[in-house]
């Protein structure tokens, strides 16, 4: 059995844009989510500037009760709802009455480590000998499948509801576990996603790798340069980016819109030998990972027309465009577009792919490639590959007919998806 | 019946109400789970807001009898008489 599986709700609660039509804005603009962060000066951060959604109060109460709100430290929770609730109303559906679940349909929604905030407030009382002062919450809040319960519970979910982690490719490969789960009939929807809570708890230890850049404080827009000669490392960020996925017979009895197929993808592991380490990825198993996810999409290397990269503002960058070479046969003019979204929000961890992701299907509805910022200085490596035609620094009119969106992560993982333009 | 103490304490019980069930439903005799229909994970929380709002503290023992409204009353006046 292996049904087709289109792509029917989006959400997402990004640094440049909580809502669809917000964060479509800033990506077609360029209006960039990086900012200055006072916390994180007066913690004597080296990297003082960050990616973080902005989310007023009254917004929030509108995704959760009063009584969830109370005592709730977990930014995680707060993003993963709105963009997971959101993905759920873009897609037609509503959350489940009271007497049943809904069998049919499931959740896989990522997370690096969630709740820290409210960990951190754990750790103080428990350490003040004041362990019965918890309350009852904060196992919640902090476990990592704490994003899927909540989501679980507010649209009554009655398939598998769970959590994946593999760092920053987290939200990419939860794309694939919901697109195996729908292809097998096993569920007819899935609600996929990745969220990663804000803060320098989070962020601190990226810090101490000295792999942030230090020197844009003053100029936070200007930070984060994926593909750029001067990149300095990537820009921390946090949010969450969430997809409705289902089968093409289910989408079609409900007539509900399309945005795009998903037509397969791969995910792998370097094994961190051959070059790969744990904070470093083996080239080869990213060219295996495009090519397997080429392959099992069962389209040609020729047909991808845009590569939504991973591209983080590392020296990594020129060797990813590197990889994207050798494994598509493809360069110069013949080179598919590229875009490298971390240019406007940072790099948003293990919600970086469910957000990256949601941003890629975004160029199918609205017959564009966004456009690519801080890289007028594109890397010498990378402009002796690629054709500089092919890394718009403005968003262009063109309509995709395939996408294909790569995340790498901690651990030398590799995930790669296949999106079509749908086509009945 | 003390009556400003009783309406503190449904104050604090009214935010863990299920949607069904409405804060005119609160009676001195309410069962907080088996009539009031609150989670039982919450009746922790209860008790820390119990504890916040009259300036007490309630032990492990306290909080297994604390099972009504009425029990709840009776363990605040025991503790404040206490004080």
């Amino acid at each position: 059995m292996n049904r087709r599986v289109v792509i029917t709700g989006l959400g997402v609660c990004a640094p440049n844009g909580v809502g669809l039509d917000a964060f479509a804005d800033s990506l077609r603009h360029g209006n960039s989510g990086i900012r200055f962060q006072g916390r994180l000066k007066d913690l004597n951060f080296g990297c003082q500037i960050a990616g973080e959604p902005l989310i007023k109060d009254n917004l929030v109460s509108q995704y959760f009760t009063p009584l969830q709100l109370r005592g709730l430290n977990a930014s995680g929770i707060v993003y993963g709802v709105i963009a997971g609730t959101d993905a759920w109303k873009d897609a037609g559906l509503e959350p489940q009455g009271n007497d049943k679940p809904d069998w049919e349909s499931g959740i896989i929604f990522g997370t690096g480590i969630l709740g820290v905030d409210k960990f951190r407030e754990s750790i103080h009382l428990v350490d003040d000998k004041n362990v019965r002062r918890l309350g009852s919450t904060t196992v919640l809040q902090t476990m990592s499948s704490g994003i899927s319960a909540y989501l679980g519970g507010i649209l009554g979910c009655g398939n598998q509801v769970t959590t994946n982690s593999s760092a920053c490719t987290t939200g990419t490969e939860g794309v694939l576990m919901a697109y195996d789960r729908i292809a097998s009939g096993k569920a007819e929807r899935m609600l996929t996603g990745s969220c990663s809570d804000s803060g320098p708890y989070v962020w601190g230890g990226f810090d101490a790798m000295r792999i942030l850049p230090r020197q844009y404080n003053d100029n936070p827009s200007e930070g984060s340069r994926p593909l750029s000669a001067t990149a300095a490392g990537f820009v921390p960020g946090s949010g969450a980016g969430a997809l409705v996925l289902e089968s093409l017979e289910s989408a079609k009895a409900r007539g509900a819109r399309i945005y795009a197929e998903v037509l397969g993808g791969a995910v792998n592991s370097g094994g961190q030998r051959s070059g790969g380490s744990m904070t470093a990825p083996n080239s080869e198993a990213v060219q295996r990972c495009i090519l397997q996810a080429v392959e099992q999409a069962g389209i040609q290397k020729n047909e991808v027309d845009v590569i939504n990269g991973h591209l983080t503002a590392t020296v990594k960058d020129p060797i990813e465009i590197k990889n994207w070479s050798l494994a598509l046969e493809r360069e110069g003019p013949d080179f598919p577009y590229v875009n490298a979204f971390k240019s406007l929000f940072g790099h948003c961890l293990a919600a970086a792919g469910s957000i990256e992701c949601v941003g890629a299907l975004l160029q199918f509805q609205n017959n564009c490639v966004f456009g690519n910022s801080n890289c007028d200085d594109l890397h010498p490596e990378i402009s002796r590959r690629v054709d500089s035609t092919k890394i718009p620094v403005k968003t262009i009119t063109y309509s995709p007919k395939i996408i294909a969106k790569a995340s790498f992560g901690f651990g030398d993982v590799n995930a790669c998806v296949i999106f079509k333009a749908f086509n009945d | 019946m003390n009556e400003e103490r009783y309406h503190k304490l449904r104050d604090i019980i009214q935010i863990y109400l299920p949607e069904d069930v409405s804060v005119t439903d609160i009676s001195e005799k309410s069962h907080f789970t088996d009539e009031l229909n609150i989670n039982s994970a919450h009746l922790v929380d209860i008790v820390l807001d119990v504890e916040d709002t009259f300036d007490i503290m309630l032990e492990n023992e306290d909080m297994e009898q604390m099972q009504t409204v009425k029990d709840a009353l009776d363990i605040i006046e025991t503790k404040l008489s206490k004080k």
